[in-house]
């Protein structure tokens, strides 16, 4: 769409950042992006998002959306002519909708819990996480991808938190991979298309930062 | 052919989550058999169902089954297209999105959590939600409804803030919703509980004062591992 002033405000180790960030080099988006500084947010930021001052937000023609999935959806919305990341069907875009809910419910808080937490925490923690993925593992079952032959909103709703995986992974002392092979097989071909690879960090990177957070948190 | 499957609603009498699910059919005339689950003896029709969470609602579309409120809403409004709940524009259903999952976390569950909590974290938990309803007066300034002139899905999606925020507010002693601080809400909240597909289903409210009134003490007294932070 011709004239159309598309700019994202993000944290670069975000992986809500990262979901809109694949979304928008799906569909082909030229849009600005903008780092922010967490510690010291912008009054750009706090006027584009007063309720959560959080990042992700989309700017379009000067109008922000907030809350990375409820962007996706726009996103697609608005560029419908190319790559769509919904199915059609309404019962295939509910089953799309519930596993990107239970990614945001459930992959998002059980691994935040690995890294800021130690001892019996930190097991049950360990525990929970390859649950879910195990439970993500069975619904990939023999697809390529969640959205079947092409990525979709469910692999962009997950895909971002693999980056973060080496650092839940060595803090956490355990290996995704021995127990979800699958799932780790399924990553490493999404980051061979180029939104995703383009879109993600540098898992070396993300730890290091892991380290500097937990630090500034006082955990060991 | 969608419209001629049959639909089923796997539900728990006192969810909100339920009820909501039911306002949408209802408005949308889609007729369904409601099947009763007793959550804290959960039927294996209900493990099968939605095995992932083991939750209600569940809603049966002839051989599909779909979990979620939310995503149940977006499934009904997706299916049966008469008396349309979301809006037609891209930015305006971002909003309505936004506003959804904002009175989910920063309301409804601030509301349990000061309903389920005594002392120190019951105020806390008081003052967040008013907080957040300050937020939601302000969407509501100058309309009837959130969806403008009629009900649409924020007021399907908000719409237990009508009915069971007043009963926690009396089980649990506190003053959230003060029509001299919120009038727009308070407004809205009466208008919602006319509406003819409202006012016909909802649970009793003396059963509710007491399932609450137990439910609360219950909750309580235990370590909150069961509050989902947003």
């Amino acid at each position: 769409m011709a004239g159309d002033q598309v700019t994202l405000l993000d944290f670069w180790a975000s992986p809500f950042g990262m979901r809109v960030r694949i979304a928008l080099a799906e569909k082909g988006v030229k849009y600005e992006y903008s780092e922010q500084d967490l510690r010291n947010k912008s009054a750009l930021l706090l006027q584009m998002n007063p309720v959560h001052k959080k990042i992700p937000v989309l700017v379009h023609n000067g109008k922000p959306v907030c809350e990375s999935l409820i962007i996706v959806q726009y996103i697609d919305e608005v560029w419908k002519d190319k790559a769509p990341l919904l199915p059609s069907d309404p019962y295939q875009r509910a089953q799309s909708r519930f596993w990107a809910d239970f990614v945001d419910k459930k992959i998002y808080d059980l691994s935040r819990k690995i890294w800021t937490t130690k001892g019996e925490d930190l097991e049950a923690a360990k525990k929970d996480f390859i649950d879910c993925l195990k439970l993500l593992e069975g619904e990939l079952g023999d697809k390529p991808y969640f959205g079947g032959e092409t990525i979709g909103y469910v692999d962009i709703a997950f895909v971002p938190f693999y980056v973060w995986f080496h650092a839940y992974e060595t803090v956490g002392n355990f290996k995704v991979e021995a127990e979800c092979p699958k799932l780790i097989a399924y990553c490493k071909r999404c980051l061979q298309k180029e939104s995703v690879s383009k879109s993600l960090q540098d898992p070396q990177k993300v730890y290091d930062f892991v380290v500097m957070l937990r630090k500034n948190f006082g955990i060991e | 052919m969608a419209n001629t499957e049959q639909v089923k609603l796997l539900g728990f009498w006192v969810s909100p989550f339920v009820r909501r699910v039911e306002w949408a059919l209802k408005l949308k005339g889609v007729d369904y058999e409601y099947i009763e689950e007793d959550i804290f003896n959960k039927t294996s029709l209900l493990m099968e169902l939605n095995p992932v969470h083991k939750k209600v609602p569940v809603l049966v579309h002839g051989q599909k089954a779909i979990a979620e409120s939310f995503v149940i809403l977006e499934f009904i409004d997706e299916t049966w297209k008469q008396c349309p709940l979301m809006p037609q524009d891209p930015y305006e259903r971002a909003m309505t999105r936004f506003w959804t999952k904002f009175a989910e976390e920063k309301i409804f569950y601030a509301a349990w959590n000061a309903l389920c909590s005594l002392g120190e974290e019951k105020e806390k938990a008081i003052k967040l939600t008013v907080e957040a309803i300050e937020k939601i007066e302000e969407e509501l300034k100058g309309k009837q409804f959130f969806g403008g002139e009629s009900i649409g899905y924020l007021d399907i999606a908000i719409g237990w803030m009508s009915y069971w925020l007043p009963v926690w507010e009396e089980v649990g002693s506190m003053k959230i919703v003060d029509p001299l601080q919120f009038p727009a809400t308070n407004s809205w909240m009466n208008k919602f509980l006319k509406h003819p597909m409202i006012k016909e289903n909802l649970p009793p409210r003396d059963e509710m004062i007491i399932y609450f009134q137990n439910r609360s003490k219950e909750l309580a007294s235990k370590p909150h591992e069961w509050f989902r932070t947003p």
